[in-house]
């Protein structure tokens, strides 16, 4: 082959030199997937003909992990699945534990929890469906509405002190209560709410260039993606109605009164459309808690400072200024942090409705300080294996958009 | 009519009698074991069954039990049936010697990479799977890492040692 190509160095198979179609590889880390994954595409001219995705390049073995740490230690690894939605995998593990050893919360505190998954999720969407704009062309939306995910991470801040990877909550609520700053920021947001996404939509929703670039692209059916195991927008895209939250309602979820967006095709539209009404329903309910919270209050003025279930005490880090000025708070700090309080021994599924769909933890617990086995259901890793079929025979700018559609977060994917 | 944990139960025994063992309801999950070579079998017939419809999988898993002879490796299914939003949980056991099991691959789509994934951690081997090869760990990767003789620390260092504290 050398003395064919004389002037070449670099030495190609034979196939390669005949071959009519061009190999690309998008990623690990190109602009266009959002995260550290690669797909090895086979195009013909702008027609993708194959794709084989690879993952696993930030694979960092949190299930192992997880076998060595205390329960609370397990949270920050929950942070990382989906980072663009912490808030929810934190609540998701707390619930888990919740579940396994039997606890009850005080509604304040559920209703505190419904708060911040909410806001979480909108942050998760604005994040997803200002990308998609991005990758169709549209930067100004983006930037527009990045300023009001920065308002959702400042509650964040007020309430745990970290913005993305939050480590928010403890088993049995929360680690503080509201500040009445947070709820001033909260109330901002509920306020300036409506008008950001108003604004938001009337850039895109009957954008022609837009609706021309997202119609169509990356179908998939109901049955297929049913099949896949999708959940969450991406199968609500479908026109299948199942939401966690509605399902097996969790965190008193039953308590309000929202819908659940479906689309019909289940394009890179119907997407788009499905996490835009998603985020009304999502200020829908924070404005629901908000005033639920209210009414107890005002009911029971004694319960604004219920942050946290009393009976949680084996196993919630007690109150700084309770550990200095208490002795059974001091005796269950130093418990707890050393890893001496053992759970009860259970299996145990939970599962929520995280930014992608149903995020589940599958727990083994030998009655040890952690767990046996635990185990992530990662919406992103289920869902993206139908990403071949769903780009395989359309353009390869059709491919950059849906990938961005799904959502795919390099966190979730490789846990 | 929704359907019930008992109704699940009744129609599996009819179907399949004593070959279904370890029946347990952990909080309100309905979990049964099956034996090893019907895990597609009974899949399958909870698929097919109109009054059933688990056509969901939800979740696809194994668990390591060191100290069971000749059962070490538990694949544990997680089957959702939305229409009467009613889950269940199926497991079989395999020896690690010989950690053979049907794939589930023909029966949903979904199972590809959850099957790659609890083949690449525990060395489960899916019969029949199409692509079986590791996703998430390094090719060049000889062991399964999440089986139980795999300690999370370097055995060989003496600066952790911690006796008194975790196991």
């Amino acid at each position: 082959m050398t003395e064919q190509h004389p002037q070449h160095h670099i030495k190609l198979s034979e196939e390669s030199l005949q071959k009519q179609t061009t190999t690309l590889n998008l990623g690990p880390t190109h602009p266009a997937t959002h995260g550290v994954f690669q797909n090895i595409m086979e195009i013909d001219g702008e027609r993708v003909l194959e794709t084989v995705p690879t993952i696993g390049y930030i694979h960092r073995a949190f299930e192992k992990i997880a076998e060595r740490r205390p329960y609370y230690q397990i949270t920050p690894l929950t942070d990382r699945l989906n980072y663009c939605s912490s808030p929810i995998n934190n609540m998701g593990w707390h619930m888990t534990i919740e579940k396994l050893l039997g606890l009850k919360l005080p509604k304040r505190v559920e209703y505190l929890r419904v708060i911040i998954m909410e806001l979480s999720r909108i942050a998760d969407h604005l994040v997803c469906n200002s990308v998609i704009a991005v990758d169709t062309g549209a930067l100004t939306p983006f930037t527009y509405v990045f300023q009001f995910r920065e308002k959702i991470y400042e509650v964040f801040e007020e309430i745990c002190g970290s913005r993305l990877t939050t480590n928010i909550g403890r088993v049995g609520g929360f680690e503080r209560n509201f500040t009445p700053a947070s709820f001033t920021k909260l109330h901002a947001i509920v306020e300036s709410f409506p008008k950001m996404l108003t604004e938001f939509e009337s850039l895109l929703n009957r954008n022609r260039v837009f609706m021309d670039r997202c119609i169509g692209a990356g179908p998939i059916s109901a049955e297929r993606a049913l099949n896949y195991g999708f959940t969450g927008p991406n199968l609500r895209a479908t026109g299948v109605d199942f939401d966690v939250r509605v399902a097996q309602p969790y965190s008193s979820y039953e308590d309000f009164d929202f819908k659940i967006p479906v689309g019909t095709v289940g394009d890179v539209y119907d997407r788009f459309m499905v996490r835009n009404g998603e985020m009304w329903e999502s200020y829908s309910i924070i404005k629901q808690a908000i005033e639920k919270i209210d009414k107890i209050e005002r009911e029971f003025p004694d319960q604004k400072n219920v942050f946290y279930a009393p009976e949680a005490d084996h196993y919630h880090i007690p109150p700084k200024e309770d550990v200095y000025t208490k002795m059974e708070a001091l005796i269950y700090h130093f418990k707890i942090v050393m890893g001496e309080i053992d759970a009860l021994p259970g299996e145990v599924y939970h599962s929520v409705e995280g930014g992608n769909g149903e995020v589940g933890y599958y727990l083994i617990s030998d009655g040890g300080r952690t767990p046996y086995r635990l185990h992530f259901r990662r919406p992103c890793f289920i869902y993206y294996q139908a990403y071949p079929e769903m780009v395989e025979g359309g353009l390869l700018s059709d491919a950059v958009i849906t990938l961005s559609s799904l959502n795919v977060i390099a966190g979730e994917l490789d846990a | 009519m929704a359907l019930t944990n008992e109704e699940v139960k009744q129609r599996l025994t009819d179907k399949f009698g004593e070959q279904l063992t370890e029946w347990e309801e952990p909080y309100g999950m309905l979990t049964l074991r099956a034996p090893a070579e019907m895990n597609l079998k009974v899949m399958q017939f909870l698929f097919d069954t109109e009054e059933l419809r688990f056509r969901f999988l939800t979740d696809l898993t194994a668990v390591h039990y060191p100290t069971r002879k000749d059962e070490e490796l538990c694949i544990v299914y997680h089957l959702h049936n939305l229409v009467d939003n009613v889950r269940l949980r199926l497991k079989v056991y395999v020896p690690v010697a010989q950690p053979d099991v049907f794939t589930a691959t023909q029966l949903f789509s979904g199972a590809n990479w959850m099957e790659r994934e609890t083949y690449d951690f525990f060395g489960v081997n899916f019969v029949g799977h199409p692509n079986l090869i590791r996703i998430l760990n390094v090719d060049e990767m000889d062991y399964f890492p999440m089986r139980k003789e795999y300690e999370m620390e370097d055995p060989t260092r003496k600066d952790k040692d911690d006796e008194m504290f975790g196991r």
